[in-house]
């Protein structure tokens, strides 16, 4: 498993960038991940990364975009225009959460 | 008396009950099926309805007689699981007591859960699905009089029951339209909010290159908000639009609203449920089973199939309040109708994605997986014959329950830089 660093500690990646472990994230790394993808956060976007964490947390998987709109009431026009062109995957990136899986 | 109550009579719930009724003791238990229906239809047919290929009285027959002696069947609508009081309500007030309930009421495809869709007009404006029988034949009905132009072929989202089925349509509906000519008049494009053809790497590898092969055009990551009736196009959230002359989509797939009002779902209605037992979340006498389950591997009768085998040994221990012994591995085997009197074969789990190799079937012999054959084809076809005559009667099957890794085979990774898995396309292309 590929280790990058990042704010001058080591965090544990997937392949693709994605941390495997959501304790290592905190909202300054998230600062640095968005920067990677070439996105500034708002306030705003903290709201949409807190709210994913904390149902991660919860159910044990990372929300998808429906699940996004439907229980935490973002609209999925919302995160397209915050997280442009693929939300599910750039806001899973910033959160530090698992790419969400898409069920076949 | 004991009851064990059954809701839906489609693949899952009919193997259930069929598979139950030898091994509980009828005077012990009682075992009632319900279901809203009459007639049992054989699902996986619908893909073939808009190119003839199946008449629709060809796939459906009356429930009545696929179900076994001593097996109460009921006909009727569910209005709610009464969790505490461990009743099923119908719509007209009949009350079902259970000691067990299994809810197997599938999924089912809401075109009104996106805008356009389900419009009074949305036929007229070549707004079509196969995922319902009436639909499939409308298709028909609509494919006769296409004289060439854009077709578009769209899910809207996962999960979908037969999830390879839109893939199946694209690939049957490029072959078809070469048979009747209409193939240098036709722009064919497939339309998905996945990022791929397929969601497990090495398949979509694959069936991207048969898209190239068969100059079908791919627009991935494309979540649809709505579709513009008046100019005939596909709109995202991202303001991208794709038009159409025939549109062929797979509405959004939801779990039966009743499993909504008895708290029991996700947000689309699905039962939670853990996936190695199919018991539902915070319940000890409540289990869901086929495409009704929140299970993340393939809404598929096959993964019914595999999951009843599990099921039924768990469920005959769990009644005597012994700990359940099997453990579900997610398996699905599917057939992929890939055009021209071929078809290929996907077999997979919970962990393992689709590989390549071949897939061993006593007195059959092999078939190729992730590759095409005519031998697969057949495979497909002749699954309607076994499906009324020893799936449903709960007959064996020469399958394994568990996915076996006999025969598959991981391909060399692609060298040089075109893996798309790298942290360098992460942040470069893929995000």
């Amino acid at each position: 498993m590929p280790v990058a660093t990042m704010q001058g500690r080591e965090i544990h990646v997937d392949e693709e960038g994605f941390l495997t472990d959501p304790t290592e994230w905190d909202e300054e790394l998230a600062k640095q991940l968005a920067t990677n993808i070439g996105l500034e956060l708002t306030d705003r976007h903290y709201e949409v990364i807190r709210f994913a964490r904390a149902d991660a947390a919860e159910q044990g998987e990372t929300p998808t975009l429906r699940r996004m709109q439907a229980t935490g009431g973002f609209p999925t026009k919302e995160l397209f225009q915050l997280f442009p062109k693929k939300p599910a995957k750039k806001l899973s990136y910033v959160a530090g959460l698992q790419k969400p899986v898409g069920c076949v | 008396m004991r009851r064990l109550l059954v809701l839906g009579a489609g693949t899952a719930g009919t193997m259930v009950v069929n598979r139950l009724r030898p091994r509980l003791p009828r005077d012990e238990w009682e075992i009632t099926i319900v279901d809203q229906s009459e007639v049992h239809h054989y699902q996986p047919g619908y893909l073939f309805v808009p190119f003839g290929t199946y008449e629709p009285e060809e796939i459906v027959k009356p429930r009545r007689r696929l179900i076994k002696d001593g097996v109460r069947q009921l006909t009727g609508v569910i209005e709610e699981v009464v969790t505490d009081a461990h009743l099923v309500r119908l719509a007209d007030g009949t009350e079902l007591p259970y000691d067990q309930l299994v809810i197997a009421t599938g999924t089912h495809p809401n075109p009104d859960e996106t805008p356009g869709l389900a419009e009074p007009e949305a036929k007229q404006r070549g707004v079509h699905s196969f995922y319902t029988l009436e639909d499939a034949v409308a298709l028909r009905d609509a494919m006769e009089r296409f004289d060439g132009g854009r077709l578009v072929v769209n899910l809207i989202d996962l999960p979908i029951k037969c999830p390879v089925a839109p893939l199946e349509f694209a690939f049957l509906a490029e072959a078809w339209l070469r048979e009747r000519g209409l193939r240098e008049r036709t722009e064919v494009t497939y339309v998905t909010p996945l990022d791929g053809a397929f969601t497990k790497p090495l398949a979509a590898r694959e069936l991207g290159g048969m898209f190239d092969e068969r100059g079908i055009a791919l627009q991935p990551d494309f979540m649809l908000e709505r579709v513009d009736l008046d100019e005939q196009q596909l709109v995202s959230y991202d303001e991208r639009e794709v038009p159409f002359d025939l549109l062929v989509t797979v509405p959004l797939n939801m779990g039966a609203a009743y499993v909504a009002r008895s708290g029991l779902g996700d947000e689309l209605n699905h039962v939670k449920v853990d996936k190695h037992t199919f018991l539902a979340d915070g319940h000890d006498d409540i289990f869901a089973i086929g495409d009704a389950a929140n299970l993340p591997t393939s809404k598929a009768g096959s993964v019914a199939h595999f999951a009843v085998d599990v099921f039924v040994d768990n469920v005959l221990r769990h009644v005597e309040g012994l700990p359940m012994q099997e453990r579900f591995d997610g398996h699905a085997n599917c057939f992929i109708e890939s055009g021209d009197g071929k078809a290929m074969l996907l077999d997979f789990n919970y962990e393992t994605e689709p590989l390549l190799g071949s897939f061993p079937l006593p007195e059959i012999g092999p078939l190729k997986l992730l590759g095409e054959s005519e031998a697969n084809h057949l495979g497909k076809l002749a699954f309607r014959w076994i499906y009324w005559h020893l799936l449903l009667p709960g007959r064996p099957l020469p399958l394994a329950t568990s996915m076996s890794m006999v025969g598959k085979r991981r391909p060399p990774a692609p060298s040089g830089n075109g893996s798309s898995t790298s942290p360098r396309d992460l942040q470069e292309v893929s995000l």
